[in-house]
């Protein structure tokens, strides 16, 4: 083991160490202990003694091991091969430490986390004598087929830089300099490669905040149209076991339109991280027929991996994005789930013998995550491109109880809120986002985008549908009390729409071909036709057309099925349907004009 | 840099060290035992703790210090005292010597001889805490295992390598599902070497006992290692009962290429223990007193199954536990719900109307399901109809709490057809013989024979071709 000692142990009691004899270790700063050479973090520090956080399992580690410092805070590598990689919560990479150390997880080993060898084609966009300043790009390189990697200046290089030499097009490891720029001011000359290391718990710096007014295109037709999220917008999704939490954030991740994915399996289960892998490589992204592993990073602390390495990941993803986000791409971040994190603070913090706050989460638990939901936004970059991190954070409260500290902090600080319900879940409604519970704030910011989008048809028709649903619960209360034979035919009605709403619309089969995408076309013409069914209907049931006979139309079978029947690039279907619809319900009308 | 003096000075010291043994603890308190002026101690070093009786007791190291060591004694603390307590400090973890020939053989909690008989010589030595699985050396579990249990194959469909836990009550027949599944298991077009893994945690020896007999009954029991930790037993070794069995598991899947079924009962009293052990630590309790670690504590556990890439074998878990007052919002089944892949619920009202296996599916659930089924799998419509099974009983209970309110004969037409549709589900899909072995397209009929109740404009769910063929209406 290299480096210098800061200390020795003088306390082990699970993932938390106290360190003595410390001399010149700063808070944060990355350790080595014992020989094992098992990474841990600084947490505390406390007249020559150190509270350490380790990352891995503290099974040997005894009383009077050293503890090597590194010098620098535990750090994301940033640097083209992150696209497409799988890692744990400290940004190692999980295939090469499978070479390293075979199928289980070994103890101490090492692995930077992108490839120190590979040569990337690097295409200079500056010159000499050309001026900079942190954040600038100096050229691109294709990482993946889909994601044009921009190489910038760090953003810890200060002031008016002149680029004082730059090599050429052409192969380049991530470590090789590419670029020499000297502060206008000082003369420091700095130079530049494609690697730059930044503190994950620090958010990396940017120009200015803008406005969220484009929506996430999810394809889920129950948050496009119902709930949506802006780009740059927070979310929670909040939800007991089996309520579908991951699902959802699967279909977000493999259908959404942004042009990075960050996907962090906080403390979840293995097969589920085995199945992204699986999966994703072979779905096609609809809009660029490209594979969606090319767009995608996955961080997999699975549930029996450390604890302080799970807390850990939420960072190290959050800094991935946001270092996209800078080169001016809409990332788009999954959190699966944040309680686990939560929990992984309250484990440590119970170590560190803190004063708990509610039940045992310690009082710092809203800051932090306060703190992780404001690194979302929509930005203007210190390159000058507009980039967007979107965060949606799952949210797994006990015993599904929403008024716990993680759900109800968490509320706090999103603006949009997807209430997964057990009863949804358990009759198979999926996704089992409860219309009831859920809201979002950026319905009014994406309002012009998507009126833009419908031929101004999405916010009335979004106010109608919202209505009827609501209309909805006061006449089930009734229909639990004196069932549904009670009501008149034109309430009844209401409720026979608002389920045909729910089977056509709010359902969507992640399974099926057709539809577990929907494009925002197909949306605003399925709700449209639903509506139409309802004032035609309603004005039929009014000259005294019996609702049992509008319900076994033909073309209501139809409209039930045009989810799994009419493909996204078909939508113009719908209209022929509408048009069916309208005979329909005329003719049916006719028979009692006559009479 | 070179190495320094003092490193070099100190890995002589381990071997000197190793093996030194201490008399006289300054505290006992439950089980845990305190000792002053060690040499430095490894955490989680596997110690040896000499009674004054001569006895041999093991222990584990929980905290260390520079001053003081904070020993577990797994096997109880009673008959120790401060003077003449000695322990043994032997420079490694818990592990556990593993062996094929294990099987057939009944060991205690910690994997020493229960049955009289000598345990035998181990092939290694594992660690018993397990090493987390790198997530990308795992293989996605996509095998159907039939169970021979309508509810549980139609519905709930177990796969191997998955980690399905049985959610019960007291007084529930958990245990004879969990026997029933043993003898009936099997992986489809295919002979596979299998094996079982019992571990019991807390249980009385009349169920360690039921399941022997029905292990011999179906000529099983020389392949399956028992582990029991019954009632009477230290709660501490309940702890690392679960370790020892999934140690032996690993070692059956991983070197040995079986397919080992593992069954752990009751994991509600591998949880009470670990709350009363953080309790007597002074740990700062998180939802009803259980440590603020239960759930990383019970992954790891649980994530000790699944596949790897290029090998053969499997684990395959499935746990029971009582839910307190069936309460499925208590700690436990809750944590265990969110790690594992699925749970088969018990339902307390079906028990009482005499339904066995009383499996209410609509809170049951299996996530591996989706992937394991279908053509080539188990059949064509079974995605669909089990989807439109799920929809119809769920609509069920709705009708039933109109009908309690309004009385049956208020219910319209249609509400009567799913009235009648839910009794034969529950009374003739549900439940079956405790011997009964239907298989997978016995199951899938059964399913089209209570959907064929219901008329076909009701059916969304399944496709028209689907209807076409099954459907009977």
């Amino acid at each position: 083991m290299q480096g210098r000692i800061v200390g020795r142990v003088k306390r082990v009691n699970g993932p938390v160490l106290i360190a003595s004899g410390i001399t010149d270790a700063q808070m944060m700063e990355l350790v080595h202990v014992s020989d094992l050479g098992i990474v841990g973090e600084i947490v505390k520090l406390n007249e020559g003694e150190a509270t350490i956080q380790v990352y891995e399992d503290a099974t040997g580690i005894k009383p009077g091991d050293n503890i090597y410092g590194s010098g620098m805070s535990l750090s994301a590598e940033l640097a083209p091969g992150l696209i497409g990689n799988i890692y744990d919560g400290i940004q190692r990479p999980l295939e090469e430490l499978r070479t390293l150390s075979g199928d289980f997880i070994g103890k101490g080993i090492a692995a930077s986390a992108v490839s120190h060898d590979r040569l990337w084609h690097f295409v200079p966009s500056v010159s000499v004598g050309d001026i900079v300043h942190r954040g600038s790009i100096i050229g691109t390189v294709q990482e993946t087929e889909r994601v044009e990697h921009r190489v910038m200046i760090p953003p810890t290089v200060e002031g008016e830089l002149t680029v004082v030499n730059m090599v050429g097009e052409g192969d380049y490891k991530v470590t090789d300099q590419l670029a020499l720029v000297s502060s206008s001011r000082t003369g420091k000359t700095t130079a530049v490669t494609m690697v730059q290391y930044w503190p994950i718990r620090v958010p990396r710096p940017i120009d200015d905040h803008l406005g969220l007014g484009t929506p996430l295109v999810t394809g889920l037709r129950v948050i496009d149209t119902l709930f949506p999220l802006s780009k740059g917008g927070t979310v929670a999704i909040p939800g007991g076991f089996g309520t579908g939490k991951t699902m959802t954030q699967h279909s977000i991740a493999q259908w959404c339109d942004a042009d990075i994915i960050v996907y962090i399996g906080c403390g979840e289960r293995g097969n589920e991280m085995t199945d992204v892998l699986r999966e994703f490589p072979h779905l096609v992204d609809p809009r660029t027929g490209l594979s969606l592993m090319e767009r995608t990073i996955l961080i997999a602390n699975t549930s029996n991996m450390p604890v302080s390495a799970r807390e850990a990941s939420i960072y190290t993803g959050i800094t991935m994005a946001e270092y996209y986000r800078d080169m001016g791409y809409s990332v788009a971040i999954m959190a699966d789930s944040t309680s686990r994190w939560a929990e992984a603070l309250r484990e440590l913090s119970g170590r560190m013998e803190e004063m708990p706050a509610e039940e045992g989460f310690p009082a710092y638990l809203p800051t932090r995550i306060a703190q992780f939901y404001e690194r979302a936004g929509n930005m203007k970059t210190l390159s000058g491109r507009d980039g967007s991190v979107s965060v949606i954070g799952a949210v797994s409260p006990p015993g599904g109880d929403f008024s716990e500290p993680v759900t109800s902090h968490t509320k706090r600080f999103v603006r949009a809120f997807w209430g997964l319900d057990r009863a949804l879940a358990s009759a198979r409604h999926y996704p089992a986002i409860s219309w009831l519970d859920s809201y979002s704030e950026y319905v009014d910011e994406v309002r012009s985008w998507w009126d833009g989008h419908s031929q101004d048809r999405w916010y009335s028709n979004r106010q109608k549908m919202m209505e009827l649903l609501q209309k909805e619960v006061r006449l089930q209360q009734i229909v639990k009390l004196v069932g549904p034979d009670a009501l008149p035919d034109s309430q009844n009605f209401i409720l026979e729409v608002c389920s045909l709403f729910k089977a056509a619309f709010l359902q969507q089969n992640a399974f099926d071909e057709i539809d577990r995408y929907c494009s925002i076309e197909k949306q605003t013409k399925m709700l449209q036709i639903i509506l139409r069914y309802y004032e035609l209907g309603a004005e039929a049931i009014q000259k005294g057309v019996p609702m049992v006979k509008i319900r076994r139309l033909q073309v209501v079978q139809d409209i039930t099925k045009m989810r799994f029947n009419i493909s996204n690039d078909r939508a113009d279907d719908i209209d022929k349907l509408q048009l069916k619809l309208e005979r329909s319900i005329m003719q049916l009308g006719s028979l009692y004009d006559e009479e | 840099m070179m190495k320094n003096d003092d490193v070099l000075l100190k890995e002589t010291d381990k071997s000197l060290l190793s093996g030194r043994a201490y008399i006289g603890a300054s505290r006992i308190d439950g089980p845990l035992v305190y000792m002053r002026n060690t040499h430095p101690v490894g955490y989680n070093e596997l110690v040896e703790i000499i009674a004054p009786d001569g006895s041999i007791r093991t222990g584990q190291v929980l905290d260390t210090s520079d001053d003081a060591v904070c020993v577990q004694c797994f096997e109880g603390t009673d008959g120790l005292n401060l003077p003449e307590t000695k322990m043994h400090f032997l420079g490694e973890p818990l592990t556990l010597g593993v062996t094929e020939r294990m099987l057939g053989r009944v060991m205690n909690g910690l994997g020493k001889s229960r049955d009289g008989a000598e345990v035998p010589a181990s092939e290694d030595e594992r660690d018993v805490n397990g090493v987390p699985m790198n997530p990308t050396a795992r293989e996605y579990p996509r095998d159907f295992i039939q169970t021979g249990v309508s509810v549980i194959d139609g519905m709930m469909t177990l796969i191997q390598g998955q980690k399905l836990p049985i959610f019960s009550g007291n007084g529930m027949e958990h245990n004879q599902l969990a026997a029933q599944i043993v003898r009936q298991a099997k992986v489809r077009g295919g002979k596979s070497d299998f094996a079982i893994v019992f571990a019991a945690m807390g249980v009385k020896y009349d169920v360690a006992k039921y399941f022997i007999d029905s292990f011999e009954e179906t000529g099983v029991l020389d392949n399956v290692a028992m582990f029991l930790s019954l009632a009477d037993d230290p709660s501490l070794e309940r702890t690392i009962t679960p370790r020892t069995a999934l140690t032996l598991a690993e070692h059956l899947a991983f070197d040995k290429g079986k397919q080992v079924l593992v069954i752990m009962t009751d994991m509600t009293n591998y949880c009470e223990s670990l709350r009363e052990i953080s309790t007597q630590r002074g740990e700062i309790p998180s939802r009803k007193g259980y440590p603020g670690y239960l759930y990383s504590n019970l992954a790891e556990i649980y994530e000790r199954s699944g596949k790897i890439q290029g090998k053969a074998g499997s684990i395959t878990q499935l746990p029971i536990l009582t839910m307190p007052n069936d309460d499925i919002s208590h700690p436990i089944p809750d944590l265990t719900g969110y790690i594992t892949e699925g749970q088969i619920v018990f339902d307390r009202d079906m028990h009482g109307r005499g339904i066995y296996p009383p499996i209410n599916c609509l809170p049951s659930l299996s996530r591996l399901m989706k992937d394991g089924i279908g053509e080539g799998m188990t059949r064509d419509d079974h995605p669909h109809l089990s989807n439109q099974l799920f929809a119809s009983y769920s609509h069920v209970q709705e009708v039933r709490n109109l009908a309690s309110v309004i009385g049956e004969e208020e219910l319209t037409e249609l509400d009567h057809k799913y009235m009648e549709f839910g009794e034969f589900f529950e009374k003739r899909f549900v439940q079956q013989r405790f011997d009964e072995d239907r298989s997978i397209e016995e199951t899938l009929d059964l399913g089209w024979q209570a959907l064929s109740i219901l008329p076909q404009e009701e059916l969304q769910r399944v496709t028209d071709e689907e209807i076409e063929e099954h459907y009977k209406g």
